[in-house]
């Protein structure tokens, strides 16, 4: 076939006289002979988004004069046509008829990728997008449920461009979002270390890292507009780390060869999410936003097919409201607390991206997991949540286990403590496997060597699930260094240990504090245990290049959406994304939807539809209180956290993800049977709020096992036992380069898949090595 | 202006003003009365002049009255406030874990503080005035000394004044720091500043409390 | 571990509350003091009794919601920590534990241990910020230099995790050690400058507003605050006051 290109030409759909800005316009597709009717109704949805309407096209219709485009006779032809110009998009006719004849990817899902080279994408979207006027903006309400770095700073800046915000989380305060316990960075592609990083290479990183599951176009904008997070928040009063000329410091991070990661000691989530939840605070004393704190979202309302507000309970007094708005921006967050066990907040939690896919959204990827390698072992059965050790610890802690079988036996067993075993006898497994990265790899990379030798027997601590981060060597380097540059004896053992010690605790003192408070063991001198535990879920609401779901006008941003970190997210990447969502794309892409909102003018909350959908709400709750049963809350969330644990957690594979998914279904049957939630619904009841989320997780859950379930491949966070190379690399596969967003029917086992194809231009696939 | 002092901040910097003056008035007395000690004519004649120079007598004094009056009443209001700012209880508090037993009394120490001074006033102050203003006796360069050794004959007296100086102490070594702090010390002097409190709060007690010791013993 | 709980119990913000006791056995000195909270609740669930209130969220110390006053003291015995970094190990068996809310005036209970610290909120929204733009579009960051002791000082008051701890423990339920912490942060960085007066005057009127009491410079919010905020924030508050009002 020939490489013709598919173009679009935009007709006015009425007589352009009677033309209002804010009218539909009509896209017709002037190259489409080789399709039959039904490929071509594809088509055109699948590249526009616009639902196909081939009769009206048959008619020649949009040929008559006074619809076509002005002639460039007409002396103010580029004025006039410049509305229908900037929409004119081009495709590459083979690529888009063969995929969907085979139907490789789903004519539903457009990702409305801008036209032009990867660069100039953005660029060229941010021009020809539509605006909203300032005097329109007034009039549009804009829900944003969640406030931490993504729900915040979008808040903050839609109220800023002049919208009316509703904002809302369940915490007490903003500044409670779970955001607030990142630890370690933020990447910009400053390339204020000068040594060698540009947008181009942290693009290139992230893509890589995510093993090939993201969508190179968002990946290269959030590359873009990464610097300017920075000077944003350096300009907010976020006080990272300086250097002694009094300009920011960065350090490294695992997966990357370049300094690029901006920090605040091990609080730079913190010190972000103040920066955003001071911008909030700003435009809520200005009367721009108006907050509900200790409001949970229980539902979507969608008017004719639009997301048009939602439905919260107030956890102080459990009244049930309606909230009506233009458009709807989630930013809830993962759902790592499927788990159970995770490093994410007790409250976080996937009920409103959940009750958003009920409605309709897509959910992309949802096996995408990020388990973390650094984390506090599980210390027993009483442990209600995981803490994580920043992975800047990496940078100077060598992580090993001992080379005998015996000797991590005895370790195990208390009779040897691990400053005993000789340096020969102990397994740096990072350093040996992956020599060109060490203990630097990817964390998908990381984790899976824990627990490959903790399974094969090697673990160190009393459940022998824990590996050893060491900082002896780091204490010795430093120490002789320090000794030098004080002109002392660097041979004085005694005194290298003191000066490497001070160094390691200016470097690192509040995580070995906080592990010293936890494990009740001095990191200084005797090796941190750690273990891998579920941190992120790259997954999450499939979002198009603007960020709006599937359903129009809902919008899904920062973790809760799927986009940029593909199977496996780099370390630092998790602040950027949050941000630059947040900051610097929503904002402008959500004007583009709303442009056409202008004239609606205010939402009631009080139609049919929002009257049903508080109903439902209201009536799910009281099965939750009138159902006299026997078990805890946390019974079953336990239960199914164990589950998705032992059989869909580092390692997947058929048989155990096919009993999960039977096994999750049979337990979300128990659960509404035999649930107990004391205390009433109109007061502050956590028994209840939690019996709802666990709800939605269960439902999750067996989506999570049906999806890793059908990708059979090993690729980033995801690790299919059976697609291994013989040294225990994950294979990857071509065919499944695509994103796999479900479509909600019923029961979650039934979900339709689409397939969104991922097309890398501008990046080699390669095998991602690291050794 | 108006509006500074109508803040917490403003009403604490006001105290601390005060609580300063009192200080500076406080060492003053004692660089004075501590010369009893040494020489009778030192002191008749330092006090001489104070009770009779007219600036001390119509400017300072009064001054010093304000300021006095003005410490205590704002105390209270302070204190009151306070209280209603905590107006719930704890069941149980363990608050030497944290703070200082002074830090935390200084209303307690401060009306001990207060009942000395009506005794100090009807000791000293009351005669004095009387004296001077109400009988219009003549000028007595010479009579200071004596009332002095006289107030100390008794035990009695000079043990309460011991323990009102004991509290004044616990007063100040809170106070002293605290009114710097109030006023925004840097921290740069926080140790310094801590060093002269303790200097301060202990040394000018005790040596009040030795000039009445002194005295009592010289009497014997 | 066997323990004895004495913890305080209240409905909602309209009834009063009254000390309760529990009983409670196989704690383990490993479990955090949040944890020994879930076994009791589970308890009290089992036994169809309603579970004890309290606010926690990321259980790691940082996000500042846990808000408890362990037999007399924020946050529980240990220093530098919040409760839910608090472990049992910190206790011995046998021994009984006051649980109480975070009291003040400021800080009306919500239920049981739950208590409303919108006030923190509000005195942000007063002036807890920098009018800035949030388009990006501003200089470069490495555009001013910042001296690293000015940083290093704006990053440990900006640590402030907005506990309460300081408001808790403080016998007046002053609240200057939350406010002079932010006031610090924004003072000690050039971009917090242009607007420092009426920032910190206006953060300093919401505060009496919301009825938190005066600072008597006992320094137990300094000991008692998980993150170590030092008094000396206090102290620049007041001195930036006295700079706002006499300039």
């Amino acid at each position: 076939m020939s490489k013709k290109k598919l173009t679009f030409s935009l007709n006015y759909r009425k007589p352009r006289s009677q033309y209002k800005d804010s009218d539909e316009l009509m896209i017709c597709i002037r190259y489409y002979h080789k399709c039959n009717d039904t490929d071509k109704t594809k088509i055109i949805k699948k590249s526009t988004g616009v639902k196909c309407m081939l009769k009206d096209w048959n008619t020649d219709w949009h040929k008559t004069n006074d619809r076509a485009p002005i002639k460039s006779t007409d002396p103010n032809a580029k004025k006039k046509n410049k509305i229908l110009k900037e929409k004119v998009k081009s495709f590459d006719i083979d690529e888009l008829y063969s995929s969907v004849k085979n139907d490789s990817f789903s004519p539903y899902l457009n990702s409305n990728i801008p036209f032009g080279d990867l660069d100039k994408k953005w660029t060229n979207h941010k021009n020809t997008i539509n605006l909203v006027s300032p005097a329109n903006k007034r009039n549009i309400d804009i829900i944003v449920v969640g406030t931490g770095l993504a729900g915040g700073s979008a808040a903050a800046t839609l109220a800023e461009l002049g919208y009316n915000v509703k904002a809302f989380c369940f915490q007490d305060s903003p500044r409670r979002a779970h955001s607030i316990a990142a630890q370690g960075g933020i990447n910009a592609a400053k390339n204020y270390q000068g040594d060698g990083d540009s947008v181009y290479r942290l693009f290139y990183d992230t893509v890589k890292g995510g093993d090939y599951r993201s969508r190179e176009e968002n990946v290269y904008r959030l590359a873009e507009v990464s610097a300017n997070i920075i000077d944003q928040c350096v300009a907010q009063g976020v006080p990272f780390a300086r250097d002694y000329g009094g300009l920011l410091d960065n350090r490294s991070f695992g997966g990357v060869l370049v300094s690029r990661t901006f920090y605040a000691k091990g609080q730079t989530g913190q010190q972000l999410l103040l920066g955003a939840y001071s911008a909030m605070n700003r435009q809520i004393a200005r009367g721009k936003i108006k907050m509900y704190n200790r409001h949970e979202m229980l539902d979507i309302v969608k008017v004719d097919g639009k997301a048009r507000g939602i439905i919260t309970r107030n956890l102080v007094n459990g009244e049930i409201e309606r909230h009506s708005a233009h458009a709807v921006v989630l930013a809830s967050g993962g759902y790592g607390n499927v788990f159970y066990l995770s490093t994410n907040a007790m409250g976080s939690n996937v009920t409103a991206a959940w009750k958003a896919h009920k409605r309709g959204a897509y959910f992309a990827n949802p096996c995408f997991t990020q388990i973390h390698p650094t984390c506090i072992p599980v210390s027993g059965d009483h442990q209600s949540k995981l803490t994580l050790m920043s992975e800047s610890l990496r940078n100077d802690g060598r992580i090993w286990v001992p080379k005998k079988s015996e000797d991590a036996k005895d370790v195990r067993s208390g009779k040897l403590k691990p400053t005993k075993i000789l340096e020969e006898d102990r397994d740096y497994f990072l350093e040996r496997r992956y020599p060109a990265f060490g203990n630097l790899v990817p964390r998908d990379v990381a984790s899976r060597a824990a627990k490959e030798r903790c399974d094969a027997g090697f673990g160190v601590n009393k459940t022998g699930e824990a590996v050893y981060l060491d900082f002896a060597s780091a204490i010795i380097r430093y120490g002789k260094e320090q000794a030098l540059v004080n002109g002392e004896d660097e041979n004085n053992n005694e005194l290298v240990q003191k000066l490497g010690k001070e160094i390691i605790k200016k470097k690192y003192g509040n995580l070995f504090q906080m592990y010293e408070k936890i494990v009740d063991q001095n990191p200084y001198e005797t090796p941190m245990m750690i273990y891998p535990a579920v941190h992120y879920t790259m997954g999450g609401i499939w979002v198009d290049y603007n960020l709006m779901t599937t359903v129009p006008g809902l919008y899904a941003i920062g973790e809760a959406n799927f986009s940029d970190h593909g199977a496996n997210r780099l370390g630092a990447s998790a602040l950027m994304q949050g941000l630059a969502d947040g900051y610097f794309v929503l904002p402008y892409t959500i004007g583009d939807y709303l442009s056409k909102e202008i004239s609606t003018g205010p939402i009631p909350n009080d139609t049919e539809e929002f009257i049903k959908a508080e109903k439902e709400a209201k009536e799910k709750i009281n099965v939750f209180m009138n159902n006299k049963g026997s078990k805890r809350v946390d019974y079953f969330h336990k239960k199914l956290g164990k589950i998705m644990w032992n059989k869909c957690g580092m390692a997947r594979n058929k048989k155990d993800l096919e009993s999960a998914i039977k096994e999750i279904s049979a337990l979300r049957k128990d659960f509404w049977k035999n649930v107990k939630v004391p205390g009433s619904q109109d007061e502050f009841n956590e028994e209840l709020a939690k019996a709802g989320r666990v709800a939605d997780f269960l439902e999750l859950g067996e989506l999570f096992a049906k999806d890793a379930l059908e990708r059979e491949e090993s690729c980033g966070g995801h690790f299919r036992e059976e697609y291994q190379t013989n040294e225990g690399e994950a294979t990857r596969k071509k065919e499944f380069q695509f994103v796999s967003a479900w479509e909600y029917v019923g029961e979650p086992k039934n979900a339709i898949l689409h397939k969104e194809q991922l097309k890398y231009k501008n990046i080699e696939v390669k095998e991602r090595s690291y050794k | 202006m108006k509006n500074f002092i109508a803040t917490s901040i403003g009403k604490k910097f006001a105290m601390a003003l005060s609580a300063i003056f009192l200080m500076v008035f406080l060492l003053q007395h004692f660089l004075i009365n501590i010369t009893s000690v040494f020489s009778a004519d030192i002191f008749n004649f330092l006090s001489h002049f104070m009770g009779t120079n007219p600036l001390v007598q119509f400017i300072l004094q009064p001054i010093l009255i304000a300021g006095v009056i003005f410490h205590f009443v704002m105390g209270f209001y302070l204190e009151f406030q306070n209280r209603k700012a905590s107006k719930y209880e704890y069941q149980k508090v363990r608050g030497g874990a944290n703070s200082t037993w002074m830090s935390r009394n200084m209303i307690w120490s401060g009306l001990v503080i207060l009942s000395f001074l009506v005794l100090h006033f009807i000791d000293f102050w009351f005669p004095e005035m009387n004296y001077k203003y109400v009988e219009f006796l003549p000028e007595d360069p010479n009579r200071y000394y004596e009332e002095l050794v006289h107030k100390f004959e008794n035990p009695i007296r000079v043990l309460f004044y011991c323990v009102s100086f004991i509290l004044l102490a616990l007063h100040l070594l809170h106070g002293f720091s605290s009114s710097l702090k109030s006023m925004g010390t840097n921290k740069t002097y926080v140790s310094a500043v801590k060093n002269l409190s303790n200097i301060y709060a202990i040394g000018i007690p005790a040596g009040f409390c030795f000039i009445a010791i002194f005295h009592l013993l010289s009497n014997l | 571990m066997r323990l004895t709980l004495k913890i305080w119990r209240q409905k909602n913000s309209e009834t009063k509350g009254k000390i309760e006791t529990y009983n409670i056995d196989d704690i383990s000195p490993d479990m955090s003091f949040l944890e020994m909270l879930d076994v009791l609740n589970a308890k009290l669930i089992n036994e169809d009794q309603e579970p004890v209130s309290f606010d926690h969220d990321c259980r790691e110390g940082i996000c500042g919601s846990c808000s408890l006053f362990i037999n007399g003291r924020a946050h529980g015995p240990d220093r530098r920590i919040t409760t839910c970094q608090l472990h049992m190990r910190k206790f011995k068996d046998g021994d009984t534990i006051y649980i109480e809310p975070f009291r003040a005036k400021a800080f009306p209970v919500i239920k049981d241990l739950v208590v409303d610290r919108s006030a923190f909120d509000r005195i942000q929204h007063a002036g807890g910020y920098i009018s800035i733009n949030t388009s990006g579009n501003t200089q470069d960051a490495n555009a001013t230099p910042v001296n690293k002791e000015d940083a290093d000082a704006a990053f440990d008051a900006a640590t402030c995790i907005g506990c309460g701890a300081c408001v808790a423990t403080c016998k007046n339920s002053s609240a200057m050690l939350f406010v002079g912490a932010k006031v610090s942060q924004y003072s000690l960085l050039p971009q917090g400058q242009t607007e420092a007066s009426r920032r910190v005057v206006n953060m300093v009127n919401q505060m009496d507003l919301e009825g938190f009491g005066n600072c008597s410079n006992t320094g137990a919010c300094e000991v008692e605050c998980p993150k170590g905020i030092s008094l000396d924030n206090i102290a620049r508050m007041n001195r930036e006051l006295v700079k706002a009002s006499f300039k």
